[in-house]
């Protein structure tokens, strides 16, 4: 379906995630990471470039993926995306919610 | 904290096969992921999953598992639940399944509370050097039930 985010018309599916990450800049980041009651920081780009990163290099985003990312610890990561971290990071990045069940 | 209906999820996890173990810690990250409150109590033979010593040596059983689908004379040969072991620890490698040490670290991490049973440490003699430093204390079951007395809160014994 279509939504208007940060006055750019993009696609997402149910669960709010682009569909097309060529859609996502970082006005629409910000827009979804307030939607998500997230304010973004320098860090929390970081983060995002680290998944997108991820992403676009094919590779499956974990949590023990997180532990070995060098860019952020899990209790850090906690604490910047509160309320499941991976769900609503990935959303504020533009790219799929991950399906690994760890 | 999420929007979730279920706001915490409370594990009992009172064995030590492998199985067993990363059910446990797997539900307990899963909901810490979708931001549910989680905790493990460890009790009885679960005490194994938190012993410095131990916890890196669990095994899957081979004996009196008929999901192994071997007969128990061969599953009770020396060596096989070793070997069944590290085959499964194989496999879950390769699905990024972190060791029983570092899952430890990533829940502790994560948020998810460690308890160890005050009754099942004192019946196998355990000293608080013994277990992980990540724990979050020793409690009665009665101090357990009253970290799940609140609304919309699940105990899941294992």
């Amino acid at each position: 379906m279509e939504k208007t985010i940060a006055n750019k018309s993009v696609n997402i599916n149910d669960e709010g995630y682009l569909t097309d990450f060529s859609q996502w800049d970082k006005e629409v980041g910000t827009e979804i990471a307030k939607e998500e009651d997230i304010e973004m920081t320098d860090k929390h780009w970081e983060v995002i470039d680290f998944l997108q990163d991820k992403h676009h290099k094919e590779e499956a985003l974990s949590i023990r993926g997180i532990k070995k990312s060098g860019v952020i610890n899990i209790k850090e990561f906690y604490s910047l995306f509160p309320g499941g971290p991976l769900k609503k990071s990935t959303k504020i990045a533009g790219i799929p919610k991950p399906k690994s069940c760890i | 904290m999420g929007k979730t209906k279920v706001k915490k999820m409370l594990f009992i996890l009172s064995k030590a096969t492998i199985d067993n173990v990363y059910a446990a810690f797997i539900m307990a990250n899963g909901a810490r992921m979708e931001g549910i409150d989680s905790e493990i109590f460890f009790t009885f033979f679960g005490l194994e999953a938190i012993q410095k010593k131990k916890l890196e040596h669990l095994r899957v059983a081979t004996v009196g598992n008929p999901a192994m689908h071997m007969p128990t004379l061969l599953g009770g040969l020396p060596g096989m639940e070793a070997i069944a072991t590290k085959m499964m620890m194989k496999e879950m490698e390769k699905l990024d399944m972190p060791p029983v040490g570092e899952f430890l670290e990533i829940l502790s991490d994560s948020g998810c509370k460690l308890w160890a049973c005050k009754l099942a440490v004192e019946m196998f003699h355990l000293k608080e050097e013994d277990l992980i430093d990540e724990l979050d204390g020793i409690l009665t079951i009665g101090d357990f039930y009253n970290r799940a007395d609140q609304e919309d809160t699940h105990l899941l014994f294992i």
